[in-house]
Parts: structure tokens; C-alpha cells; sequence
């Protein structure tokens, strides 16, 4: 085919991380565009250059760290002249020009050439025996000194330096770390943290000498020794300089491409020639500049949605995080921890257990965290932060971290690394440590979305997530690629579930098909997360207007029962606030003999559950329950399930209101409605609280002066008290603020986020502002429920069963029998 | 030998969506692209047995009710790195009416 014929050329200067990710990325969202061309002086394949110091340490091997052979590039079409270095760029003809003089044209130029170690202009800098701390060719020259000489020297004390003398002291070498500031790693650290970590690197033989300045680098053939600004020597017989890294753009400047600290880039990761791309560690974006893998992986990205010609995405800059690779010491920071007049600190220190942890605050958000001895709560405190979550109403117990919020996951248990390989991670489908060790190693996974797809843990209830990410940061050392900041609503797309409901709104998008052309779907028709999700925010956006579609619905909602494993259904009838006639009782029993339900069940919300019943028999089950007067309770719902009361004030000596009617109230209104997720509602009628309200999504507990209104509990895969909303005199009053706190949760949760989930997210104070202080828009978020139930309060069990609706659902297209 | 049977209007299945033809050896789930190819498939999820005909379809392939599992409704295959297939049978649109081709049945009822 003739455009098969003219595929654009992109030339990729740098095979490294950074390059090669936006390749994947490329080949992902657009697989035929180009004809690529990489440019690699390193001999190697793409490995994954942050697992250099376990590599060096003895821990793994240079084959553990490939993460692409030279196989996948010829699988997937790709040239790669490893071996070869770029000498020239010519803007001009649009070439690329190797030292050797061959000229390579390119319609697109991605530049990815990393960074070089700083070498101090040192005396005797560049005698044999001094090194940097960069590549596969440094760590072999370090591991051969290692066998051949005793002392080593390692200028700097950050990062980079401390894994590389771990590295050395592993092989057997003397090692003195040198530093120029009295505190280690103090960009990641503070003083207390720095004094902790020089501590346990002396009980395991690393020698400081700091604050140091080195000024000279002795020796005549090779190195000897180096001396320092107060006139003292030491000996060595190899230095390892470990001060920083350089981002290396000497190519891009001699191009005339306009750089400062790096090569500058534009949000979309353009250089000032538009059609040259740069990502990584060579780039400076909006003044920063980074030597961390998770930004590089967003910058790549969103290049290589750009490179797609898909241009909606931008790189905002990233937050980033560090931990230290030396295996033992538990080392994490992020954020901004540098004190200021308008931040505030929670401390913990244990001198004993050797543990330390310090939050930095600012207007009530996490800005900075730097954890010392117990790091479990790390990825944990980083989401807070990089969400921006408000975390006033858990300040108290802040500092003791996730496990502490119930919040833990499996069985309590939440440090990864003390578990054994044996240890069940996801309960759900009974994965273990072990196995999501090996599969990060042996597969080379980088994020959460690749080890929930390899195997499985942390794909169905989604309670084991925190943990997965631990195991993930423990096996790859810290730096894995943390889930983007914004997630996308899924991976058809990489807007997020605000960005949607937002345009659906300001565009007037009213139909699946149009939001998906308007915001440049990655796919055809979508997927089953996000088709369930436009479903829902187009429905709730636009009440009487939207035709639901049904084949975007989960099949629970498209025939109105909940699937089970076997392929049959149960049926759920609605009793309103747990209340049932026996009339109502006698019926359900003769369904269940004339139908043969093998199961009758008690739910949990007071309903009664028929399991076990053939799909073609739904219409004529359900016709012969609405014929005794019951409807559909909506088990199967992302929507209003169950209103569970106790009996109350009509006959219990201690009830204070009659919580069975306001139970029934608040169901016959609430009924048919959509919810981004289940919706239950509990009434209790004292406060000994019989129908258990406060770990519902909505509780009311009634006392003798009115009723408490409860919300933003669980009792499911997490167990969380709810928090109190507000205290009011009459039923009307609950009626409106539980309508009203309900209508915002549908105007505003994300799909399938749990009422819980979304109060966390934008905080009870907001909630309550706008639900219960502002009085007008309490209202107004009643009148906009109350107008939207009038196009869901149809049966759609009778719709079903009596109007014909659907009635190919049901049935076979055709029977066919044998000959 | 193929033999192509008549099974019904393609009007009868929705839009990417399934209906399921009936046989003694089980259900066979026929489904129905957003461009109106048709493909059949056994109505058994590789995985867990699940009813293919009750997902989710989406471009050409239906995730699976149960566990999400995501199948190609061309070859049967689980989307990688699921692994598993479901047999997959003839099948085929001509003027608005679907068929089906299978070795041994014969009689439509």
C-alpha cells in the first residue's frame, strides 16, 4: 500500500530508559507511523541503568537489568545501530550525522542522551583509577579494582555515591565516602535522618570523612591517593567520583537548539525545533531538571502521544520520590521537606528501633515526607501527596501511616518486606509474594497496571493495592514508576474521570460515541471499564435526555439481576426498609417451588435473595413477584440498594423516632436512582445503633432531639467508621440533606468510586459546606435528584416481565438440534 | 463438510452485543460488531467457563462477565497475557440474515 510505502523517519539519539520507553510508547498508540532508527553508544540492548548499584553490590547480574535485547528490536521493526554515537545534528537538511560521517535523514528527531557524571576539575582527574558512576562499562571497571586493589575513595555522599561505595564495601574494598556538607544525601534528607543513615553505613564499615573538600587527586601512573583542602591524605587505588549527574546536551546546543540547565522542552517535550522531541534526564522542563525514572516514563508519554499525532496530552512536571538502594537500610523521601515560616512538621523519632519520620505540612496537604528505619508507609504517604489530599481530618494518627487508618490491606499485615514468598498478597486470586517477585524479575515490570495483568494480584477488589505497590517498590529498588499522578479513566483514553464529566458538560457531549470522538479515544469502541463509566456520567449529566445504552452496561444492570458462576442469576425483590407482608412472603415461596430456585437467602440488608435462577426464567419470575406487588431492589446496582432499619420507636422500648418509617421514606424517594457506585443506607432508631448505620455509605441514627446523619462509611474491603455530617430536628430536614449529600456524590464521584472513597478525596469540610451550610444549594442538589427521578422510577423488573422491553435479551436466537 | 445454517436476522442481535444459539453440545454465543461482522464462539469463558454472550463487547472482542478475562472473537484467543482460547465456529452475514456453520447439526427448531 502506497502509505505503507512513505512512513515518516524518526531517529532516536539514545538508547537508553528514557528513549526507549517513548518507543514502547509510540509503538503502543501508533504502530505503523515511522520508520525508527535508534542511536546507542553503548555495545548493549536497553537495560534499566537504576538497578546499576545492586548489579555492582553483587545482587544482580547485567542480564537481570535487560530490560529490551536486541530481539525485541528486530520484532518490532526497529534499526538499532548500537555501538554508533551521533557527531552532528544538521537542522538544516534534517540529518543526523555519525562520527564515522554517514548521514541519516529524519522527519522527527527524538533526543534521549541522558546525562553524564560530573567530573570535578580535579588535579589528577584523569589519571587511571578515577571513574564515574554512569554505566555497565563503569560498574566492570569498578568490579575489576575491586579484585586487583584494596582502598577506594568515593567523592560524594548522595545517592549515587553511597550505592556505589555499598557496592565496593560489598566486594570487599575499604571505602571512604568524602562529602563536602556535614549531612549525607541532604537533598533528600534532613540533618536527623543524614545522621541516622551515616550510622548504620559505620556499623557496616563504611569510613566518612566530612564535611571534606578534595583538592587534588594523587598519583603518577595511577592513582595513590587524594588530598583534601586541610591538607591531609588518604590513600586509594581507585575514586569513584559520585557528585552529581550533568544532563548531556552538548549535541543539542551545537544543533543551536536553545538549552540552559538541559536541553529546554515545551510542555508537549518539544525543543525549539519543532520537530525535535527530547525526553529524560538531558531535558529542563519549566525549570527543573531530572535524574529519576518515574518522570522520565511520564515525559515519554506523553512524547509519544505527540509523535502519535494524538496531541492532547502535556507534561505538567513530575513529584518526585527517592529511596536508597543498599539493602537494609530503609530509606525514603519525597517532596519538599526544607523547613519554612508556613509549613508544619509531625515527627516520630525512635531512637531504639532506629526508625524516624517526618511529614511536612502545608494548608492541611502533605508537601514532604522523609521516613528512616520503617519506610512501608511511603508509596502511601507519596499518593497523599501527589494528590494533594486534605489530611486534617487523620493529622492525629498521620504519622503512624496507612496501617494505622485501616487502611492496611491484607489481615493487618503490611510490611512486604518482612513477609516470606509464600505470603497471599491478593486474596482474590490467591497470589503470593513470591510469585510477584518473580514476575516484576523475570517479566521486568515497571507499574501497577503491568503486574495486575501478569498476575493477576490487585485486579479484582483492588484492597491489595498499597501492598502490590510495596512489593513493586521492594523488588525494583525503590524507583519503580509510581501510578501517574492523574490517573485516566482507563487505558482507552489518558484523560482522567474529572477531565470527562467536566467536557461532557461544558461540550454538551450527550452519547457514548460522541465523548469518545470529541476527547480521542485510543480505541474503537472502548473497553468494559471505561463504556460502563461514560454510561453513568452521560446518564447522570443528562436525566431524560440520555438513551441509557444497555450494551454499556455491566450485565447485572442490563438484565437487572446479579450473574453468578455458574452463568445463572439471582433475584433480589425490593423490601422496603427490610419490611415484608406475609402475602409478600407466600409469593416469594411459590416462585421459588415453580421455578425450582435450589437457593432462598437472608441478605445482609434484609432482603430475601433467590439464587440459582436460568436467565429465560427471569421475565417469568419476575412477573409473578410484581403480581404480589414487589418490584426490583436493585442488588445489582451502581445505584440505591438497600435502606436497612431497626424497628424502632413503633415497637422497641428504647427507639427514640420511628426509624422503620423515615427508612421507608428515604427508599420510596431515593429508588431507581444511578450512583457512581453502591449506595446503602442504614436507620437506626437509638443510638445503640441495632441497624449497624455508622459503617454504612449513609447512616442516620436517631436520638431524642432529631437525627444524626451519618456518611462515608464501610464495612466491606475496608472497614471505616463514617464521619458525622450534621445533626437535624425533623425527617423532612434528613430527607433533604441525605438527597442532597447524595445528588453531589453523583454529580461529582468517579465511576465505581465508593462514597468513602470520594468523601477522602474532596474532604468532609467540602462536603459539608455545600450540603449542609449552604442552604440554596442544599436545595438546589434536592431539586436536581428529585427531577431525575422521574425518568428512573420504572420497575424495570415490569418492564421487562409485562411491556416486552428487551425481550431478545431473554430469549435464544435459535435452537439447533443434531442430525 | 461445512454446513452453513440459518439462524436469523441479524436485526435480532444488538449492536455490539450477543445472542446465544442453543445446541445439544452447549451455547454457542453469536456476537455482533459495531460494522455488523458477526463471529461465533463457544459461551464458555476459557478461564472459568463463564457465558461469553452476557460481556461486555467492545471493537472485536467481549470481556468476560466473571473475572474480565478479555477474548478475540476472531481466533478465540485470550488477549495476552491471559492465556487460553475458546473454539471458535464459522459464521457469516448475507443480506441481513446471519449463518452459521457447524459440522453436525442440521435441524433448526
Amino acid at each position: 500500500m502506497l502509505d505503507k510505502v512513505i512512513k515518516q523517519k524518526l531517529v532516536v539519539i539514545g538508547n537508553g530508559m528514557a528513549g526507549i520507553r517513548t518507543v514502547e510508547a509510540l509503538l503502543e498508540r501508533a504502530p505503523d507511523l515511522y520508520d525508527i532508527t535508534v542511536f546507542g553508544s553503548e555495545p548493549y540492548g536497553n537495560y534499566n541503568r537504576i538497578l546499576l548499584s545492586p548489579v555492582l553490590a553483587g545482587e544482580k547480574t547485567v542480564d537481570d537489568i535487560m530490560l529490551n535485547t536486541v530481539d525485541w528490536y528486530e520484532d518490532n521493526n526497529i534499526t538499532l545501530r548500537k555501538g554508533e554515537t551521533i557527531a552532528m545534528i544538521d537542522r538544516r537538511t534534517c540529518e543526523v550525522v555519525t562520527e564515522a560521517g554517514d548521514r541519516i535523514p529524519y522527519d522527527r528527531l527524538l533526543i534521549a542522551t541522558g546525562s553524564n557524571p560530573i567530573m570535578l576539575p580535579l588535579p589528577g582527574k584523569d589519571l587511571p583509577g578515577v571513574i564515574g558512576f554512569r554505566d555497565i562499562h563503569d560498574v566492570d571497571r569498578m568490579i575489576k579494582a575491586s579484585t586487583d586493589y584494596r582502598n577506594a575513595v568515593v567523592i560524594g555522599g548522595g545517592l549515587l555515591g553511597l550505592e556505589a561505595a555499598n557496592g565496593l564495601m560489598k566486594r570487599g574494598m575499604n571505602v571512604t565516602v568524602v562529602h563536602l556538607l556535614d549531612t549525607l544525601m541532604e537533598r533528600q534528607l534532613d540533618p536527623v535522618a543524614g545522621g541516622l543513615l551515616r550510622k548504620s553505613l559505620e556499623e557496616r564499615g563504611m569510613v566518612f570523612k566530612m564535611p571534606a573538600q578534595t583538592q587534588a587527586i594523587l598519583g603518577e601512573d595511577r592513582v595513590t591517593g587524594v588530598r583534601f583542602g586541610d591538607g591531609t591524605e588518604l590513600a586509594a587505588d581507585l575514586v569513584v567520583m559520585a557528585v552529581g549527574i550533568r544532563p548531556n546536551f552538548e549535541l543539542a546546543r551545537k544543533a543551536g537548539l536553545h538549552c540552559e540547565r538541559g536541553i529546554v522542552v515545551s510542555d508537549t517535550m518539544q525543543t525549539y525545533d519543532g520537530r525535535i522531541y527530547a525526553v529524560g534526564e538531558c531535558v529542563q522542563h519549566r525549570r527543573q531538571t531530572y535524574g529519576l525514572v518515574a518522570p522520565l516514563f511520564d515525559q515519554a508519554k506523553v512524547c509519544a502521544n505527540h509523535l502519535a499525532m494524538k496531541g492532547f496530552a502535556t507534561y505538567d512536571g513530575s513529584v518526585t520520590s527517592t529511596k536508597l538502594k543498599v539493602t537494609g537500610i530503609d530509606l525514603f523521601s519525597a517532596g519538599d521537606f526544607a523547613p519554612g515560616p508556613d509549613k508544619e512538621e509531625i515527627v516520630l523519632q525512635d531512637a531504639n528501633r532506629g526508625v524516624y519520620k517526618r511529614i511536612i505540612l502545608k494548608d492541611k496537604k502533605i508537601v514532604g515526607a522523609v521516613l528512616y528505619g520503617d519506610t512501608i508507609d511511603g508509596p502511601w504517604y507519596f499518593q497523599h501527596l501527589r494528590d494533594g489530599t486534605d489530611v486534617s481530618h487523620m493529622r492525629e494518627r498521620l504519622v503512624f501511616g496507612a496501617g494505622n487508618l485501616g487502611d492496611g490491606g491484607v489481615n493487618g499485615q503490611s510490611s512486604v518486606a518482612a513477609m516470606s514468598d509464600e505470603t497471599e498478597i491478593c486474596g482474590c486470586n490467591g497470589v503470593c509474594k513470591g510469585a510477584i517477585v518473580k514476575a516484576i524479575s523475570d517479566k521486568k515490570l515497571f507499574t501497577l497496571d503491568d503486574v495486575r495483568a501478569h498476575t493477576k494480584a490487585s485486579s479484582s477488589c483492588g484492597s491489595c493495592t498499597g501492598l502490590v505497590e510495596q512489593v513493586l517498590a521492594f523488588t525494583l529498588g525503590g524507583d519503580y514508576s509510581a501510578a501517574p499522578k492523574v490517573k485516566p479513566l482507563c487505558k482507552c483514553t489518558d484523560h482522567s474521570h474529572d477531565d470527562v464529566r467536566r467536557v461532557i458538560v461544558e461540550q454538551q457531549l450527550k452519547s457514548i460515541p460522541a465523548v469518545m470522538r470529541f476527547m480521542e479515544w485510543k480505541t474503537l469502541n472502548g473497553c468494559h471499564s471505561c463504556r460502563p463509566a461514560l454510561n453513568y456520567y452521560l446518564l447522570a449529566t443528562w436525566p431524560g435526555e440520555y438513551r441509557d445504552d444497555q450494551q454499556s452496561r455491566f450485565i447485572n444492570e442490563r438484565v437487572h439481576a446479579n450473574i453468578q458462576k455458574d452463568g445463572t442469576y439471582s433475584v433480589v425483590p425490593r423490601m422496603w426498609g427490610g419490611v415484608t407482608t406475609p402475602g409478600e412472603l407466600r409469593a416469594i415461596a411459590d416462585v421459588a417451588e415453580k421455578f425450582n430456585i435450589p437457593t432462598v437467602k437472608v441478605t445482609g440488608g434484609q432482603r430475601i435473595d433467590l439464587l440459582g435462577v436460568k436467565k429465560e426464567d427471569l421475565p417469568a419470575v419476575w412477573a409473578d413477584l410484581n403480581d404480589a406487588g414487589m418490584v426490583s431492589g436493585h442488588a445489582y446496582a451502581k445505584g440505591l440498594r438497600t435502606v436497612k432499619t431497626c424497628v424502632g420507636s413503633e415497637w422497641c422500648r428504647f427507639g427514640t423516632q420511628d426509624s422503620t418509617g423515615l427508612g421507608i421514606k428515604l427508599e420510596k424517594f431515593m429508588w431507581g436512582s444511578w450512583t457512581p457506585a453502591k449506595v446503602k443506607l442504614a436507620v437506626s432508631g437509638c443510638p445503640r445503633n441495632c441497624a449497624e448505620a455508622t459503617c454504612k455509605d449513609v447512616g442516620v441514627v436517631c436520638v431524642d432531639s432529631g437525627f444524626e446523619i451519618h456518611f462515608a462509611g464501610a464495612a466491606g474491603l475496608h472497614i471505616k467508621g463514617t464521619e458525622f455530617l450534621t445533626k437535624v430536628e425533623t425527617e423532612d430536614e434528613a430527607l433533604e440533606v441525605i438527597v442532597a449529600l447524595t445528588q453531589l456524590y453523583r454529580e461529582e464521584g468517579w465511576y465505581l468510586e465508593r462514597m468513602y472513597k470520594w468523601c477522602d478525596r474532596v474532604s468532609l469540610e467540602q462536603i459539608r459546606k455545600r450540603v449542609v451550610d449552604d442552604l440554596k444549594n442544599r436545595k438546589a442538589l434536592f431539586e436536581r435528584f428529585a427531577y431525575s427521578q422521574q425518568f428512573s422510577q420504572s420497575d424495570p423488573w415490569a418492564d421487562r416481565a409485562s411491556r416486552g422491553v428487551d425481550r431478545n435479551e431473554f430469549a435464544p436466537l435459535a435452537e439447533l438440534e443434531l442430525a | 463438510m461445512t454446513q452453513w445454517i440459518e439462524i436469523g436476522a441479524l436485526d435480532e442481535i444488538p449492536r455490539l452485543g450477543s445472542r446465544v444459539v442453543r445446541t445439544p453440545g452447549g451455547n454457542i454465543a453469536v456476537f455482533r460488531t459495531e460494522s455488523d461482522e458477526v463471529f461465533a464462539l463457544d459461551d464458555r469463558c476459557p478461564h472459568k467457563g463463564g457465558p461469553l454472550s452476557q460481556g461486555i463487547v467492545h471493537n472485536k472482542r467481549v470481556t468476560c462477565p466473571l473475572h474480565n478475562f478479555v477474548i478475540e472473537l476472531a481466533s478465540g484467543h485470550a488477549v495476552a497475557p491471559d492465556e487460553g482460547c475458546t473454539h471458535t465456529y464459522p459464521a457469516k452475514v448475507e443480506n441481513g440474515t446471519v449463518w452459521l456453520a457447524l459440522r453436525q447439526a442440521a435441524a433448526v427448531s
